[in-house]
Order: structure tokens, then sequence, then C-alpha cells
């Protein structure tokens, strides 16, 4: 069913609660918005850690390496940001996504 | 986000309760809502309780241009069938084809075989043994009585009800159901809560084959979960006025 809890969604916010418990200093993206044939629905989300390493997916891996740098800025400053990607159609197109889709996807520090 | 409310959100979802994460992305203030605490007197109450019936995340205006985002959590509906039946058989696959986990109790172990229902979990025991120990009644279940003997029946009947199950439905006549009502009604369930059951069940198209009260039963189902109240109430005295 569409409203399903995503399960991938549930270990993602589950284990940024466990990194964060752990000392590490953790990111969440969340997409916001889309439009056209974005890969990944609105509510999905990536759990970012101070040294890079990620868990879940916003894009299923076009935009996920830009998003992880951006969130290391966040876990800095604490500042949160709204970032718009454009699914570029040439790179999607070597990805495997359908094309031409655009997404706007929040990055929040987990304090 | 603050990690006593990420603790709070995740035990919510393990909990299988209703929550929507509200979150100003302009200022990045958030707050959880609970579906069982949703007031009408919340600023967003009717863009809440529309997020909390579709189950969708997604981005409101307010009426002053603050953009507010909705992260939706809603457990995933499940459907509880009592009785290994023909209609059960029908019932099960189309239900997981729309999306639902589906369960059958039935103490009958004749009925209840794996190679009678290939794919569906099936419990071959009496549904005061495995509710709640290894299943949980809760707002985002349906139960589905069709043993049409009291016996097993009526117990998952009147426990569906006294936990705000979004559905609960009953196979029998109109005069088995009358006679199911004074059973209920003695053991002190109150009319409120006994008028929630569908029964006869199903939707009215004729349905005549255990496939096609399958369609009936399933359709009633989605009905419910999709048009019910924002807040099925659960304590005793308020499930009849959320109705």
């Amino acid at each position: 069913m569409s409203d399903g809890t995503d399960l991938s969604d549930k270990d993602v916010l589950g284990l940024a609660e466990s990194w964060r418990a752990g000392g590490r200093g953790v990111a969440i993206a969340t997409v916001v918005e889309t439009w056209g044939s974005a890969p990944r629905p609105v509510g999905s989300h990536l759990a970012i850690d101070d040294t890079g390493h990620f868990e879940g997916s916003v894009s299923g891996g076009c935009v996920e390496g830009a998003v992880v740098s951006e969130a290391i800025d966040v876990i800095a400053d604490g500042k949160p940001r709204l970032i718009e990607f454009g699914v570029a159609d040439e790179t999607a197109w070597r990805v495997g996504l359908s094309c031409g889709g655009r997404i706007s996807v929040y990055v929040e520090r987990l304090n | 986000m603050d990690l006593t409310l990420l603790r709070r959100l995740n035990q919510a979802r393990r909990d299988r309760q209703a929550v929507i994460r509200v979150s100003d992305l302009a200022t990045g203030a958030d707050r959880l809502v609970f579906e069982t605490d949703l007031s009408a007197e919340d600023p967003l109450a009717p863009e809440l309780t529309a997020a909390f019936r579709s189950g969708k995340s997604g981005m409101i205006e307010t009426a002053d241009g603050s953009k507010h985002f909705l992260t939706v959590h809603v457990p995933p509906p499940r459907i509880i069938v009592i009785g290994a039946a023909h209609i059960s058989q029908a019932l099960a696959p189309m239900a997981r084809i729309a999306g639902f986990d589906v369960t059958i109790i039935d103490p009958r172990t004749a009925f209840a075989t794996e190679e009678r229902f290939e794919g569906t979990p099936i419990l071959p025991e009496w549904p005061e043994d495995v509710i709640p120990s290894k299943l949980t009644l809760d707002a985002y279940a349906a139960l589905v009585a069709v043993t049409h003997d009291p016996k097993i029946d009526d117990w998952p009947i009147a426990a569906a009800l006294n936990a705000g199950c979004f559905y609960v439905g009953a196979l029998g006549s109109r005069k088995t159901h009358a006679k199911r009502v004074e059973r209920l009604q003695a053991n002190g369930i109150s009319e409120a809560r006994i008028g929630r059951i569908a029964a006869p069940i199903g939707l009215k198209i004729g349905a005549q084959s255990p496939a096609e009260i399958a369609v009936s039963i399933l359709a009633q189902i989605i009905e419910a979960l999709r048009l019910r109240p924002a807040y099925l109430a659960v304590s005793p005295e308020t499930t009849g006025a959320a109705q």
C-alpha cells in the first residue's frame, strides 16, 4: 500500500538515532519536493555521519554524493539547508534512472 | 531535529502509532503530532487530518505563507482473518496485492494448513492464545471473522472493538448477527462499539461466490481505512461519538 511504512526509511531513522546516541555527528536529509519523474518519493531519508558514512536513499544514487558533502557542512555549522537538484538527463540515463526529474532535499543536523 | 524527538518518533513507529513530524523549513523548528492527540484547535488540523488519511508526506503552505514539511509515519495496515475458510483463501492473496499484511487464525487445524494458504502466515490456534502475544490489535488493524462459530469468533470481535480496530466485520445472516449482538451485550460491550461491526459483512455488490464475497469485504476494508475519522477514539465512551 502506498502509505505503508517504508522499511528502509524505518532503518534509516533508527540508525540515525543510534549513531547520534553513540556520539557521532549526524545529519538527516529528506526529500521534501519532487517534480517530474523523481526516483525516490517525498519523505525518503538519508542519514549521514560526520565521517561521510551514509544509509538510505534520496535519489537512488544520483545525488547522494552531493548531499553527503553538504551534510558534512551542516553537521559542522548546524544550519539546515534546502538543496535543489535537477537530475541531468545524461546522468540519469547512465545510472538507469527515469529522466528529467528534479528533487528538493532538506538537510538538517541531529542535535 | 533533536535526538529526544527522534527517539519519540522511532518509539511511536515501533508501537504502530501514527505520527507526523511537522517541520518549519525556514526556522528548523519541529514538533510531533500523534493521530490520537490531534486536536481541532491545531492550526494545521485539516492538513494533518488529510495527511493521516493518505499516509503521504508532503509540503504545505500556511495562510501566512510559511512552508511546513509533514513527514507522515503511519503503520502498515494489517488484516487479521479469523477462520481459514474459502472466503479467506480468496481474501488473503487479494488483500496482499492491495498492500495489506494478512494473518489467518483458526484453531481448527484441518482448515488452517499452509497448503491452503500459500504465502499467508497462519496461526492454527485460538485467537485468545495469540492476541496480543503474537499479534496486536490496533487502529491500523482490521478484523474479519468468518468461522460462523461463536466460540471462535466472539472473543476476537470483542477484542477488536475494544482496541479500536479501523474495521471489524463478521460473517453471518441478520439473524446470526442479532444473536451475536445479544451475546456481546451480555459481555458488557457498549452499543456504540457493537454498532461498528460490519454485518452482514462486505459492501452490497450482490456477491455470491466466496471470491466475490472476498472482493466485497476487501472493498469495505479499504473504504473504512481511507474514509475513517482522523481520530478513531479507543476510550470506552467516545468510540461511538468518533464515528
